[in-house]
């Protein structure tokens, strides 16, 4: 494989790359000018279309596609929601974005905001990324100050507000009609859909929802042409009409057990195994890898043998992931034991359900609470058929709960136990030698300190 | 007639209604608002609530459902001049998370969410702080610690001490 020049991180490395001065010195805004002046917004739709960008967010929609839902003809006001709630664990890619090119960021933003003829940006940010918030708003201001936003941008017809919101420590607001609601004011709990919100988003009015990294992406889409895209990651299968391809540079985390973690940028299709060793340079302290969830945690888990998984949008699925996520790799060595990694799981969801739908609520609640109940030394191997029990039917995918949160809870319990179901049996026979067998109800779990 | 004295200065009332403009509704300044009044106040108290439900033209109620939402803002009294963030998910738990936190708490003798008795700092968990890449890691007010050891721990204690 030939050497792969970063491209969303290209400007990175440089000094003060979060300024517009050195932005515009490397080519910023470019594509920005090129479009307002020779692009109609139904153009810039086209080329993100034809380019196969999937939204870098967590369900790889098709952007182009997700844009030319809107209305056609709409009255108005088209509504731009931009997702920095970045919450997914592993997950920081958006914040390297926001830290050290924020310009390449909001030029992303007006063009898709052109495109879809939106008047204002919202960009959701999570209150725990203070600098993030800092350097958006400092690029932002240059951008009112060079023309760049406000009334008639760089001269045009096109008026654009960017406006930053900011949450307040949950990571439900990353759901897309979490985040509408709570940007409303209100508490963030998803909404049923459809409608969806290219139909009916913020303020009842019809709505784009879309990441950070992706709109780094348009950026460049518009700058170096749909088919300079398509040139890298991994085409769609052409046996498969229903697949869009995984097209385009991705922004990689890889954090945990490795030597070297970090923020990578390679081509979509990059396997585990190669970003572990190639970027990460190998496991840490000489030891050997047991387990890596491939794309925030609620994607699951893949396991050693599982690391030559290509990670792009079909590859993790195809071994029993819940999907590539954001793209997040947590690499753990084989010290760790899957017990305290479901524990740490269970404890993330159960703190995080927004307690909307009953399945969601008590599902993460009693998974955690068994999962304290095994790490206390009181574990029975019923627990496991329970917890998988539960894994089963919460989610978008049994169709028990409105939003995917779930089915994020539901993947790491599936996978932990079904691929490495040795370590719970002999953490819990170990721990619990005479009553790991016991199958009647547990009657007094407060009496145990469970929960 | 409530005889309960105003908790938002002009200074705040004037921030948060800077922010209504922005938004078709005046709703949707309720956590900017909420944020004003943490920033300053370091808690927001229900007298608080009442108030910015008067300018947002909403029920108390209402201001108040969105608040017991988030875990972010505390009412019942100020959290410390510092509140240190220690991430507790998956990539910072591998590297040692759950025993950074237990060490601190223990060193301070405080539980997560507890302030210490000068007023100066509040230990709290949090879930992924989205530095990874840098873990175990703690948020220390808006600054962010990195790879941090029990050493440094103690060190960014003694701080407050
Ligand atoms: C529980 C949950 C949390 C999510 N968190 C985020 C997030 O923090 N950032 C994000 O961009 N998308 C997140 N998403 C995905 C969004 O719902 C949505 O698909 C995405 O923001 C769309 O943008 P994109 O098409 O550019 O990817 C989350 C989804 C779920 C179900
Ligand atoms: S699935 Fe869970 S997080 Fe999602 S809306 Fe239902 S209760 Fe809330």
């Amino acid at each position: 494989m030939a050497k792969f020049e970063p491209v969303l991180m290209a400007n990175m490395h440089k000094a003060d790359s979060h300024t517009l001065k050195v932005y515009e010195a490397g080519g910023g805004y470019r594509g920005l000018r090129k479009a307002l002046k020779e692009m109609t917004p139904d153009q810039v739709t086209e080329t993100v279309k034809a380019s196969g960008l999937r939204g870098r967010g967590g369900a790889g929609f098709p952007t182009g596609l997700k844009w030319t839902f809107l209305p056609k003809n709409h009255p108005g006001p088209i509504y731009m929601c931009i997702n920095a709630d970045e919450s997914e664990p592993g997950t920081f890619n958006n914040r390297y974005l926001m830290e050290l090119d924020p310009h390449q960021v909001i030029e992303g933003i007006i063009l898709s905001c052109y495109a879809t003829k939106a008047v204002t940006a919202y960009l959701y940010i999570r209150v725990e990324y203070p600098l993030s918030r800092r350097r958006l708003q400092s690029a932002i201001d240059e951008c009112y100050a060079a023309g760049l936003l406000g009334k008639n941008i760089l001269g045009t017809s096109f008026s654009l507000d960017i406006f930053i919101h900011v949450g307040a420590a949950a990571y439900i607001c990353g759901e897309e009609t979490g985040l509408i609601e709570s940007l409303e004011g209100k508490r963030a709990w998803p909404r049923i859909k459809p409608p969806f919100p290219a139909i009916e988003g913020v303020f009842r009015k019809p709505t784009v929802v879309n990441n950070i990294e992706t709109a780094a992406c348009v950026t460049q889409i518009i700058d170096r042409g749909a088919d300079w895209f398509k040139t890298i990651g991994v085409p769609a299968d052409p046996k498969n009409p229903r697949d869009p391809g995984s097209y385009g540079p991705k922004l990689y985390c890889l954090s945990g057990h490795v030597n070297k973690p970090g923020c990578y940028e390679a081509p979509l299709g990059i396997t585990c195994r190669e970003l572990i060793n190639e970027y990460g340079e190998g496991i840490w302290k000489g030891r050997k890898g047991k387990a890596a969830i491939p794309g925030g945690i609620s994607m699951g888990l893949l396991t050693e043998a599982e690391f030559d998984t290509p990670l792009d949008f079909a590859g993790p699925g195809k071994v029993g992931c819940l999907g590539l996520g954001t793209a997040a790799v947590v690499v753990m060595d084989e010290t760790v034991n899957m017990v305290d990694f479901l524990h740490n799981s269970c404890r993330f969801f159960a703190h995080e359900s927004c307690g909307q739908c009953t399945p969601c609520r008590e599902g993460t609640h009693w998974s955690l609470t068994m999962l304290e109940r095994i790490k206390a030394g009181k574990g029975r191997l019923k627990d496991l058929d329970l917890l998988l029990e539960i894994g089963d039917s919460i989610g978008i995918i049994p169709g028990t709960t409105i939003c995917g949160l779930s089915d994020g809870a539901a993947w790491p319990i599936k996978n932990a136990i079904r691929k490495f179901r040795g370590d719970f049996e002999e953490y819990i026979k170990r721990t619990n030698p005479n009553g790991y067998m016991v199958t009647e109800p547990v009657p007094a779990l407060l009496q145990l300190g469970a929960h | 007639m409530s005889t309960v004295a105003r908790v938002l200065t002009d200074e705040m009332i004037e921030a948060i209604k800077a922010y209504i403009p922005r938004y078709p509704s005046k709703q949707a300044v309720t956590l900017p608002a909420l944020h004003i009044v943490n920033d300053r106040l370091r808690y927001v108290p229900l007298q608080a609530i009442v108030e910015i439900a008067e300018i947002l033209e909403l029920a108390p109620a209402q201001v108040q459902d969105t608040l017991s939402f988030y875990g972010y803002f505390k009412q019942d009294k100020p959290h410390g001049e510092i509140r240190a963030w220690v991430c507790r998910s998956v990539s910072c738990a591998l590297r040692g998370a759950d025993e950074l936190l237990e060490h601190m708490c223990h060193k301070a003798g405080l539980k997560p969410g507890e302030t210490s008795a000068n007023g100066k700092l509040t230990i709290e968990f949090g879930e992924c702080l989205g530095a990874c890449e840098m873990a175990p890691c703690i948020l220390e007010g808006e600054e962010l610690v990195a790879d941090v050891t029990h050493e440094k721990a103690d060190a960014l204690l003694a701080k407050y001490k």
